[in-house]
């Protein structure tokens, strides 16, 4: 629409280029429009209509009934835990993965300037695993727990647990390697131990940002967790996927409504504890 | 002192947050802990290997893949058009009614998650591949009108003045005096919108909306385990190409 405006101004020099671009844009998008199956007029026949206006006609008022509102209260309960505990558990994998993964505490480097064969043999493998578990997205590994542990919270869980380690996992490892390297230096050269080396030279350095991106990924988290019901994996996603499959409008809304709730309360949360603790 | 006892009162209400967590869950590990569980999680993985790649099977994921593509491509771009258009409303404009009253919008279309959309939009639209592009769509608009909406209001609104003062009417003044400032803003919004939504794109097929996602749904819910560990690395695939492309290119464009 913009485009062709151009082609009415007989002044515009780049008027034909544009028409050019434009031309071959809408060639290249064809094919995109017929593997989608880009029929908008399916959205217009009297069936769908039908569907959606009942759909519709349902959403108001929102169900308000306190057998509902007792289930749901218990779903959104339960999204907040399955977040919580994933991410504990993602951290008990993440941490050790993380100190595994990190060049900042490698004895060679700090010694001759890059890291040692046996260091970097052990570290590759260990970034490895940790980008398979974060590329692969994490309701597809609550589809495949599902399956592997049955229905229920349990899979979401462990579906973010395993998902979040990789994430946490790589971006503690750059945090460390980005913190100032002087004070664990110095512990290594003198004779500590890693561990010492990491607790009493990057830990203080670091903690700040360790948590503050922790707390993040909660809240990603929380809004995982939701999504996460929609393959069986417990939680407010599972009643949103129930309510849509029988039509109730009203408990669509009355869930959709307590998510948002859910997502700012998780946000003020997390702004409270950064506070607190930076 | 004060703040030390705050400290341990905060960390003391995060262990209680995460052991009521792991409580009222009470979830059920026998699968992870016990031997009978494990050995049963064992073969279930060991169903996954080798993956299926015979020639048809392979075709298949191909057409899928490129399916979550134009679903991810044509999802992005309607919402680029519909998020310019309402990104006009609401940097206000045509007035402050129509301003809040499409912010509104924009938030409503933006919290509902794309999976929720796509739920949705199975049944507005049927099974299928459209389902999933319009849900990509709704999600996106909210979250690009928002965007777009910030460039307008951030954009110098001299040159667009300039050309009104010089006697050009407000479309021409738009086209000409305003929109080459954002568009390479809009543009590199839309690029990285849509690097999110390939893969998004890729799960929204979990609920019935085409692509990759319905693939592995479905062949998991058959038990063929060995084709879905193929669907498997095709996604992960499709997402480690796109993640590299994406570097390469914000690379050569930051330098």
């Amino acid at each position: 629409m913009i485009r062709q405006a151009h082609r009415w101004h007989p002044h515009d020099p780049a008027a034909l280029p544009r028409a050019l671009i434009t031309l071959l844009l809408i060639a290249l998008l064809w094919p995109g429009l017929q593997l989608t199956e880009f029929r908008p007029q399916t959205l217009f026949n009297s069936q769908s209509l039908d569907t959606i206006g009942r759909f519709l006609a349902g959403f108001w008022p929102p169900e308000r009934e306190p057998e509902f509102l007792r289930l749901l209260a218990k779903a959104t309960l339960e999204t907040l835990a399955m977040a919580t505990a994933g991410m504990t558990l993602a951290l008990l994998l993440a941490i050790p993965a993380a100190l595994l993964a990190t060049r900042a505490l490698s004895i060679s480097r700090l010694l001759s300037g890059r890291a040692g064969l046996p260091g970097r043999l052990l570290r590759y493998p260990v970034r490895l695993l940790l980008m398979v578990l974060r590329s692969i997205p994490e309701i597809v590994w609550a589809l495949l727990f599902v399956r592997a542990v049955g229905l229920g919270p349990t899979a979401g869980v462990l579906a973010i647990a395993i998902t979040y380690s990789g994430m946490l996992g790589k971006v503690y490892a750059e945090i460390l390697e980005s913190v100032d390297a002087a004070p664990a230096r110095a512990l290594l050269l003198g004779g500590s131990s890693r561990l010492a080396a990491f607790f009493y030279g990057l830990l203080p350095n670091a903690a700040q940002e360790l948590t503050s991106y922790t707390l993040y990924r909660w809240e990603c988290a929380v809004r995982a967790s939701v999504v996460m019901g929609f393959v069986g994996a417990g939680g407010l996603g599972q009643m949103i996927d129930l309510s849509i499959r029988m039509f109730a409008g009203g408990e669509v809304v009355s869930i959709l409504i307590t998510f948002l709730l859910l997502v700012l309360l998780a946000d003020q949360i997390s702004l409270l504890l950064r506070r607190r603790l930076a | 002192m004060r703040r030390t006892l705050g400290n341990l009162l905060t960390l003391g209400l995060l262990l209680a947050a995460v052991l009521a967590s792991f409580i009222w869950l009470q979830l059920d590990l026998s699968a992870l802990l016990t031997a009978d569980g494990r050995s049963q999680m064992h073969s279930y993985a060991a169903a996954f290997f080798p993956p299926n790649t015979s020639p048809a099977w392979l075709a298949k994921l191909w057409h899928g893949a490129l399916e979550t593509l134009a679903i991810s491509a044509i999802g992005t771009l309607l919402a680029a058009i519909f998020g310019a258009l309402f990104s006009l409303l609401a940097a206000g404009r045509l007035g402050g009614a129509a301003r809040a009253l499409c912010r509104l919008l924009l938030n409503a279309l933006r919290s509902v998650p794309e999976l929720v959309w796509a739920a949705l939009m199975v049944l507005a639209a049927g099974l299928g591949p459209f389902a999933g592009t319009l849900a990509l769509a709704l999600h996106t608009t909210g979250v690009l009108g928002r965007l777009f909406a910030e460039a307008l209001e951030n954009t110098p609104s001299a040159p667009a003045q300039a050309l009104r003062d010089a006697g050009a009417g407000r479309v021409a003044a738009f086209l000409y005096g305003t929109l080459p400032s954002v568009l390479p803003q809009w543009l590199s919004y839309s690029l990285y919108r849509w690097e999110n939504n390939i893969r998004m794109a890729a799960v929204l097929g979990f609920v019935g909306a085409g692509g990759l996602g319905q693939m592995l749904h479905v062949t998991l819910s058959l038990f063929q385990q060995s084709k879905a560990a193929s669907v498997i690395i095709a996604m992960l695939v499709m997402v480690l190409l796109v993640d590299a492309l994406s570097g390469w290119i914000r690379a050569r464009l930051g330098s």
